[in-house]
């Protein structure tokens, strides 16, 4: 197979992306090489259902200016040439923020005395392993920095170009979550059927519809709400290609860190079905545009 | 001497703006001068290190004393960088500040009294 890169997203939190993801995984996992990457970078928790074995770790950083305190004059052009006002001069000294920093360069460049180096400042981490079959990998922002597309990005490069690579994105539509999304294959929209769950919805299809990604929606506890979500998509010609109801059972399952493929084994051709369903898509999508070419 | 009061207008007689990097305006009085300039808070739309950039704007002016409500630890760190005084004010006016100030009643402040993103509309998650 070519391999391909799904990402799983949702308008808000807690719809139900993390359970899509892994017992997609776990379903495939016997068929072809599938790689997980939690790029919910400030709260990774595919691993507390895949329980991967973790080989390796990296820091992610960013490259922060460092003020050579002979060379500079405090002339103030760093700081005016930031955009995220990450610098201050004051009595002929530069106050640096590294948390606020984006590691532009933009500084090091204006300086008109060679003043300002970079030097590394950590971020955040990348960790990887196996799950079994399943190859592994998530990235976590520390406490504290506001930044999360690099670390986002950082997990992606780990992406690994063979078989099937299933992306667990951040919750929203603001930029770690486009960071995530962006030249993936195909994007799963997972929602609820509720108000609420409708309303982040469109906001996220109007997301990935911007990056020109093929998508398509998975509705999690399918049988709490309302039809509106359906009649939504409908509407909008998008399909549905899975419902998954509310059972106290699965509730109880996700509870003891446990997949729904592993307690309920009839969920594993669903999800293989899922997978045909988006494969079928792709090809589809793949066509329409060769036919615009 | 200048003193820069956060304000919500342009007038001695303005109501001070307890936000430090999101107030509206600045009052600067010259107390050797006993004249005042008020200059606008251009720096209310920018997205983050707002603090940082108006401790900058006053450092910029020149200013020595600053009265205002509450400041955020990436502003105090511009600001005592460049030896300006930080008061913390209650005043309900630019004048009653300053009266209040030159009197010896306002609360010098040595810490932060808020976090870096006080006065910013998040929302939920990120
Ligand atoms: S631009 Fe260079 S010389 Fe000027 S204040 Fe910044 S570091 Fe110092
Ligand atoms: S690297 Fe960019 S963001 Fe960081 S201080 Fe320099 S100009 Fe500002």
């Amino acid at each position: 197979m070519k391999p391909m890169i799904i990402s799983v997203a949702s308008g808000k939190g807690g719809t139900g992306k993390t359970t899509i993801v892994t017992n997609l995984a776990l379903a495939l996992a016997c068929k072809m090489p599938v790689q997980v990457l939690d790029c919910d970078v400030e709260e990774p928790n595919a691993h507390l259902f895949l329980h991967p074995e973790f080989q390796e770790e990296e820091e992610v950083t960013l490259p922060v200016p460092e003020v050579d305190s002979q060379k500079c004059d405090g002339c103030g052009q760093c700081s005016e040439a930031c955009a995220f006002h990450a610098l201050a001069v004051t009595g002929g000294k530069v106050i640096i923020f590294p948390e606020i920093c984006h590691g532009c360069g933009g500084c090091a460049l204006v300086c008109p005395r060679g003043a300002i180096t970079e030097k590394p400042h950590r971020i955040g981490m990348v960790a990887a392993g196996r799950a079994g079959k399943i190859a592994f990998a998530h990235g976590k922002i520390d406490v504290g920095n506001p930044l999360a597309p690099p670390v986002v990005k950082a997990v992606k490069k780990r992406a690994s170009r063979e078989g099937l690579t299933l992306i667990d994105a951040p919750p929203g539509t603001s930029c770690p979550v486009v960071a995530a999304v962006k030249d993936s294959d195909f994007c799963l929209l997972v929602t609820e059927p509720t108000p609420f769950g409708l309303n982040d919805l469109r906001l996220a299809v109007g997301m990935v519809r911007e990056l020109g990604v093929p998508f398509a929606v998975v509705i999690n506890r399918s049988t709490l709400g309302d039809l509106r979500v359906e009649r939504y998509c409908r509407q909008e010609r998008i399909p549905v290609l899975l419902k998954i109801p509310f059972d106290k059972r699965y509730a109880a399952t996700y509870a003891r860190g446990k997949c729904l493929v592993e307690e309920f084994p009839d969920w594993v051709a669903a999800f293989v079905g899922l997978w045909q369903e988006i494969e079928r898509l792709v090809a589809q999508n793949a066509r329409a545009a060769g036919n615009q070419r | 001497m200048k003193v820069a009061i956060t304000a919500q207008g342009k007038e001695m007689t303005s109501s001070t703006d307890p936000r430090f990097g999101r107030c509206q305006y600045f009052v600067i009085a010259d107390t050797d001068k006993s004249s005042f300039t008020a200059i606008a808070n251009d720096n209310l739309a920018a997205g983050g290190g707002v603090g940082i950039a108006t401790a900058q704007a006053l450092v910029n002016h020149g200013v020595e004393v600053v009265l205002t409500g509450n400041v955020g630890p990436n502003a105090l760190r511009v600001l005592q960088g460049a030896g300006i005084k930080v008061y913390t004010t209650q005043a309900p006016t630019v004048q009653a500040a300053l009266q209040l100030w030159q009197a010896g009643g306002a609360e010098p402040l040595s810490q932060a009294s808020v976090g870096s993103h006080f006065g910013m509309n998040r929302g939920g998650r990120r």
